[in-house]
């Protein structure tokens, strides 16, 4: 950060012309008095000698409310400069920033807020995902910062996972869930044309809609058989099953046995979008998320290797949303 | 001086009013000029690449400013959405900057890396896709408008004469790095580098 501060002839600059303009308007303001207006013996007041189409206007003193709201105002902005940081590098009375105010807030927010998230990080993710009044509060985490991928319903969208479905792609083990929340995941499939060849991708594809028990065609799959297991199944998995079923929560690779496909486009049938994911592969992230739900926390370089309950010390308000997508699974 | 004599001569009139509102200024804006705190860039910033440059052109041209603010105020409830308020030094390299001063959407000043490039696709192709509740309108055009980077080192040159520190071989590779691209591709890569620079503060 570069110094606030800046130098002095500018810190006499602004001081000169700030309190220079107010001094010239307290001028203006005395120096257009009228107070030796009084009117004649005979009522007359004497006209300020402008005449337009014969219309004349009196030369009578200002309101005196109005030349009391004048002077008010002068002396308003007097304290002002006197209480604020107004002239320059001088610091006012109240020593006021910006920054200062909103480490004051920041400050009211955690004494009244950090209790009570510690309190839920002191409960086991499984206990806390059936506390209603945690969930509750679990429900707004999420929808600010996960609703926009995942949808305000967790069902997710084209593209973006249903947390709601039971059918994880990094498995559904609360602390599994917790990674996934804190470090984010990058899920990689790589483009397979150039090894299955055109009519590999089609009849791969038959073998991948037989896995989930979708109308296809069993030569095709029959013949596709062999090279699933030399490629696919490393994995996906021997019966398809997933890399999360096969105990791996680093891989991603989803269960294609459970015809639950993230990659459907509406309108687009599962043959149409398992071939084209055959073909060009898929590259899906979800960014890491713990610096947005736990704004301001210092991340240690071994966030990784801490245990369950140092993590939901540090990260209570991941640690309340991980109940939440726990929970949103329960009985599925 | 009688004030007859301003108040029959526009002119005279004219010089005079502004010398009285430009003491505002002087006082506001002019030091800012020669502040380090306004002047210098914040550590490790860098500026926008060709394609980056060319999506911020983008975002200009389709408006984005008109409902995106690019300005975190130091309240608690802005740093608790967005992330660490916005400073100075962060756009000392932007030439206009886009802080904007109406949202109807959300600010954008630390989308960068928020979200992944593909929700950004989705989202821009038709926001409706991704967030069902959302009034933003579609942009799908940008998908389909793929830029030549005819302009792109002109644009890079007259930044550099306004001090933004782009070295020849940006300007030399300006043109390939931009070609081909379409303008979706652009305005990702911009949006998501946006607020980068202070990492640890988010």
């Amino acid at each position: 950060m570069t110094s606030q501060a800046m130098s002095g002839f500018w810190s006499l600059w602004i001081s000169v012309i700030t309190l220079g303009v107010i001094a010239f308007c307290w001028w203006l303001l005395y120096a257009n008095r009228k107070t030796d207006k009084v009117p004649a013996a005979n009522g007359e007041v004497e006209t300020t000698g402008h005449a337009a189409d014969g219309i004349e206007e009196y030369d009578n003193p200002l309101p005196r409310w109005w030349f009391i709201m004048f002077v008010i105002t002068i002396v308003f902005g007097l304290v002002y400069l006197a209480l604020y940081p107004g002239l320059g590098n001088y610091k006012g009375l109240l020593g006021w920033t910006s920054t200062g105010q909103w480490q004051d807030e920041m400050a009211r927010a955690e004494e009244r807020y950090a209790p009570i998230f510690q309190q839920y990080a002191q409960i086991d993710i499984r206990t806390l995902a059936s506390d209603p009044a945690a969930m509750q509060v679990a429900d707004r985490l999420y929808q600010n910062n996960c609703a926009v991928c995942h949808g305000s319903s967790a069902r997710g969208a084209y593209g973006f996972p249903n947390l709601t479905d039971g059918n994880w792609l990094y498995g559904g083990d609360p602390e599994v869930i917790r990674d996934s929340i804190i470090f984010g995941r990058n899920g990689l499939m790589p483009a397979w044309v150039d090894m299955l060849g055109e009519r590999g991708v089609d009849t791969m594809t038959h073998y991948v809609l037989g896995l989930s028990g979708l109308e296809h065609d069993a030569a095709k799959a029959e013949e596709a058989a062999p090279m699933y297991q030399a490629i696919c199944s490393a994995c996906h998995g021997v019966d398809g099953q997933g890399s999360a079923a096969m105990g791996l929560d680093s891989i991603g690779a989803p269960n294609l046995t459970a015809n639950s496909w993230m990659y459907v486009q509406p309108g687009q049938s599962v043959y149409d979008s398992v071939a084209f994911t055959l073909r060009h592969g898929r590259n899906g992230l979800m960014p890491a998320q713990a610096r947005y739900l736990d704004y301001g926390v210092e991340l240690p370089n071994n966030l990784r290797s801490l245990s369950a309950q140092e993590k939901a010390e540090l990260l209570p308000k991941v640690h309340l949303v991980t109940a939440y997508i726990y929970s949103l699974n329960q009985g599925k | 001086m009688k004030h007859e004599i301003v108040e029959k001569n526009i002119g005279l009139m004219s010089v005079l009013i502004l010398v009285v509102i430009s003491f505002g200024g002087l006082a506001e804006i002019v030091p800012l000029f020669f502040q380090d705190e306004t002047t210098k860039p914040v550590e490790g910033l860098k500026p926008v690449n060709a394609l980056q440059l060319e999506g911020r052109d983008v975002y200009i041209r389709e408006g984005c400013y008109t409902c995106h603010s690019q300005m975190i105020r130091p309240f608690r409830a802005e740093t608790e959405r967005y992330g660490h308020y916005s400073v100075a030094g962060e756009f000392v390299y932007d030439h206009p900057f886009q802080w904007g001063s109406k949202r109807t959407g959300p600010d954008l000043a630390r989308v960068g890396g928020r979200y992944s490039d593909d929700w950004h696709y989705a989202h821009m192709y038709n926001p409706r896709d991704v967030v069902p509740e959302s009034i933003m309108p579609s942009y799908p055009w940008l998908n389909y408008r793929v830029l030549d980077g005819r302009h792109t080192a002109t644009k890079m040159e007259r930044l550099r004469m306004l001090g933004v520190p782009y070295t020849d071989e940006d300007i030399a590779g300006a043109a390939d790095m931009v070609r081909g691209k379409t303008e979706m591709d652009a305005l990702v890569a911009y949006l998501q580098q946006l607020g980068t620079v202070l990492k640890d503060t988010r």
